[in-house]
């Protein structure tokens, strides 16, 4: 019977040194690797052994983030690699298999660990022992974490340890409370000493596999590890069958296939291994676990009253509302601080430097420029402090579990929920997140339905024109900002959905996905992740504003100041110069002041930007936008933030400079004819551009990465700008803007 | 599957349950068996969203979420007393 592959789960490609070119020797300082299951207190456990001593890079050629830190045992240090969380060694998504090959030495860039941590979570461990079984069969020193004992105790549930590290071949088993640190200093000791303990005795599992993929490994290269080819007789038409059969030479395929009929049968090979090992893991549990684990914390009850269908849908919206709420609310006292300094800074700057080029490169260049930014920075704290709470505490499972209908009515999975409300943070990370949606095309519908939620980049624009133009009157518990803001997060979710929906009913036509998730228990979150999670978020977030944001602001001040005009400066000078001769005081210096602006403003317009932004000003024309608003949007098709750093840029050399904020420049901001740039009709437009338009080069770049080529990134630009340039059109005209 | 027999999508709450088979040809139930549903494991309703679907079981202290069309996979019936 021929053999066909069935398609493969992912079409990413991983970079890995192929199994017949794995080094033979263990390094001796070699690192240790950390696996458990997803929720099973991994990252505190890691955070608290390792502290501040940590970095976070990337595994080559994929965007799965590679966690390193070292653990200071008396004067040793211990190098941590913190491996995605995972249920299995059977490669099902990308993240497990970035993790089976860290822990086979198949990594580049990753030395072979010299042996693995597994944590285990006390109260679930009737999965973690599963994944265990499998470690203890890698050849590698094994050391198993038992995390969350207090919860377990306070559930009635005790194990024991001394049983379970007998029922895994006598390797050391340590409970430990990783939020309160019980337990560390004995799990640092055993781990100072893993690299030196012998191999794990496995309990003996499966022979005629063992004797399968020892007659197979006879004719194949000497390193292939037994263990790939155990895998690649269970996990049929994976990428590790393709690669095991290649080594066989002509006829690979057939012959693994023949040992697969022998082993299994009619049985699917995947379906036998469950079944055999949670034979034994159950056997396990009767042994060293007591009391049933009958889970009634406050934490299990609440799941139980926010999972009732109504009050959990309820729930979800006033989650979300209060969040959006807290954004705008408790964020108004710090950004004003911020927006009054940067003015200060930039006034002290321009009274003490001598007039000219350097002096308006750093006040309206580099500190109006970057100060925009900088402003948003506490609403940026608390959106991802709100959305990084959430997915710690188990909320966003939870929520994917109720939305699930609701995204099935679009062709979608409840699982499509989790990569979205990351979105609202960040579409990056978002797009990344959709790796656990296991069907390609749910996939690719979820990641273009991503970049239409509201993230964080998109809420300085949103915050500077609302507060700008939208009035603080309360509208029930909130006010009419907060409800407008609301609206456009509403508004970028129904897009996102509607996107989603018309592509799984044409381009990505297919079977209804199915939806299975474990819904960890609701736990407070641990606040030292939550801080170290937090931190790397404004990390990034500054070093954008330090070094994309920093460089477009100088260079549209550059064009916004060069060429000079010397004519221009000398009619202006003229002019001033009468004004001396016949005026005094306060009426001097008000039309000083005056002639300064217009002076600015010639000067402005005659700039780079000045003409470029009237070359392209008539595709505009119809939104509203006047020159320096299309130059602005123009410049911000990289990031789309910097539109507030180049306003603020554009507008602190025209005619509105005399304002002290933004925010007050942009209301008087006048056309040539006197009535104001910004009405309402044209602030929607440019609220709804910005709520479509797809301008983050970042976003391009990881939809190109995750779905392996330019045709779908090409795509999500061009559909998400002509929508944004559709509904600001839309706006503008409809609401009367134009006459 | 007999569509009289007693499935996963069939539990009433409050009671607990064995799992007797699993109808494995499907792959996506093959990843539901290697998260634990498998027979001989005891398992629980705890709730369902709205329309009743996708449910909530509880096994082994662990809480997975299904849908009805997947649940039907797995044939079950009643945990004896003091079980």
């Amino acid at each position: 019977m021929p053999f066909h592959p069935p398609e493969k789960v992912s079409k990413e490609t991983v970079t890995r040194i192929p199994a017949d070119q794995i080094p033979v020797r263990r390094q001796p300082s070699a690192s240790i690797a950390v696996v458990g299951n997803p929720n099973s207190g991994k990252s505190t456990l890691f955070n608290r052994l390792t502290g501040m001593r940590q970095k976070t890079g990337n595994y080559p050629g994929v965007t799965v983030e590679k966690h390193v830190g070292v653990a200071k045992v008396g004067d040793r240090s211990i190098e941590l690699i913190d491996l995605p969380g995972m249920f299995a060694l059977s490669a099902h998504s990308l993240e497990e298999r970035i993790a089976s090959d860290v822990v086979l030495g198949r990594m580049p860039d990753v030395p072979r660990p010299a042996g693995i941590l597994a944590v285990v979570d006390t109260t679930h461990l009737y999965q973690g022992l599963y994944l265990v079984q499998q470690l203890l069969e890698l050849g590698l020193p094994v050391l198993v974490a038992l995390t969350m004992t207090d919860a377990a105790k306070a559930h009635g549930l005790t194990v024991d340890s001394a049983a379970l590290s007998r029922r895994l071949g006598g390797i050391t088993v340590c409970p430990v409370v990783a939020t309160t640190g019980q337990g560390i200093d004995e799990l640092k000791a055993s781990l100072a000493k893993l690299a030196e303990m012998p191999e794990p005795n496995p309990p003996e599992f499966w022979a005629e596999l063992s004797a399968a993929s020892e007659e197979l490994a006879r004719s194949m290269p000497a390193t292939v590890p037994r263990i790939e080819i155990e895998r690649a007789l269970i996990d049929r038409g994976g990428e590790l069958a393709e690669e095991v059969a290649g080594y066989l030479g002509e006829g690979g395929a057939e012959t693994l296939e023949a040992h697969r009929q022998h082993l299994f049968g009619s049985e699917p090979p995947l379906a036998n291994e469950a079944r055999r090992r949670y034979t034994w893991v159950r056997d396990v549990l009767g042994e060293v676990q007591h009391a049933a684990p009958v889970i009634t914390t406050w934490g299990s009850q609440l799941a139980g009253f926010m999972n009732r269908p109504v009050p959990g849908t309820i729930g979800l919206f006033l989650v979300m509302a209060i969040v959006f709420q807290a954004v705008f609310a408790w964020a108004t006292p710090l950004m004003d601080a911020i927006d009054a300094g940067t003015a200060a800074l930039g006034s002290l700057v321009e009274s003490t430097l001598p007039e000219g080029a350097f002096a308006s490169f750093i006040a309206d260049g580099a500190i109006a420029g970057v100060g925009s930014v900088i402003v948003f920075l506490p609403q940026i704290l608390i959106l991802f402090l709100f959305i990084i709470f959430l997915e710690d505490s188990g909320y966003l499972a939870r929520a994917a579990y109720l939305m699930d209908r609701l995204m099935r009515s679009v062709g979608l999975s409840g699982q499509s929920i989790i990569p979205m409300i990351s979105s609202f943070a960040c579409a990056v990370p978002g797009i990344m997140a959709t790796r656990v949606i296991p069907n390609r095309r749910d996939r690719i519908a979820t990641i273009l339905a991503a970049p239409f939620m509201t993230c964080s980049a998109r809420l300085p624009v949103y915050a500077l024109l609302i507060a700008a133009f939208v009035p603080a009157t309360d509208v029930g518990f909130m006010n009419l900002q907060g409800v407008v803001l609301f609206g456009l997060y509403l508004l970028g979710i129904v897009a996102g959905l509607v996107t989603a929906l018309v592509l799984r009913q044409t381009a990505l036509h297919g079977p209804k996905p199915t939806f299975a998730l474990m819904l960890p228990e609701f736990r407070r979150p641990n606040m030292r992740t939550v801080f170290m999670q937090l931190l790397g978020r404004v990390k990034i977030f500054l070093k954008r504003a330090g070094t994309v944001i920093f460089a477009v602001a100088v260079v549209v001040w550059a064009l916004a100041y060069y060429p000079r005009s010397a004519e221009i400066e000398s009619a202006f000078d003229g002019q001033r110069a009468s004004v001396r001769a016949t005026m005094t005081g306060a009426e001097l210096e008000e039309a000083i002041a005056l002639l300064d602006n217009e002076n600015a403003a010639a000067q402005l317009e005659q700039s780079l930007l000045g003409r470029a932004g009237k070359v392209v000003a008539p595709v505009f024309e119809p939104l509203g936008w006047d020159w320096k608003v299309s130059a602005a949007v123009i410049a911000s098709f990289p990031a789309r933030e910097v539109v507030v750093a180049v306003l603020g840029t554009v507008y602190a050399v025209g005619d509105e400079a005399d304002e002290a904020t933004l925010t007050d420049r942009l209301t008087a901001a006048r056309r040539a004819d006197g009535s104001p740039v910004f009405t309402l009709p044209m602030v929607i437009g440019l609220l709804v551009f910005y709520a479509f338009c797809l301008q983050c080069a970042a976003t391009i770049a990881v939809i190109r990465r995750e779905t392996n080529g330019w045709g779908w990134p090409l795509f999500a630009w061009t559909y998400m700008t002509g929508l944004g340039y559709l509904g600001a059109l839309i706006a503008y005209q409809v609401g009367g803007g134009a006459g | 599957m007999d569509p009289s027999a007693m499935t996963l999508a069939k539990l009433q709450r409050g009671q607990k349950y064995v799992i007797q088979g699993v109808d494995a040809t499907d792959p996506d139930v093959q990843r539901l068996m290697v998260l634990g549903l498998v027979e001989g494991a005891e398992v629980e309703l705890a709730s369902s969203a709205i329309g009743g679907d996708p449910m909530e079981f509880r096994m082994f202290g662990n809480a997975i979420s299904l849908r009805r069309e997947q649940a039907r996979h797995f044939a079950v019936s009643p945990a004896g007393k003091g079980e």
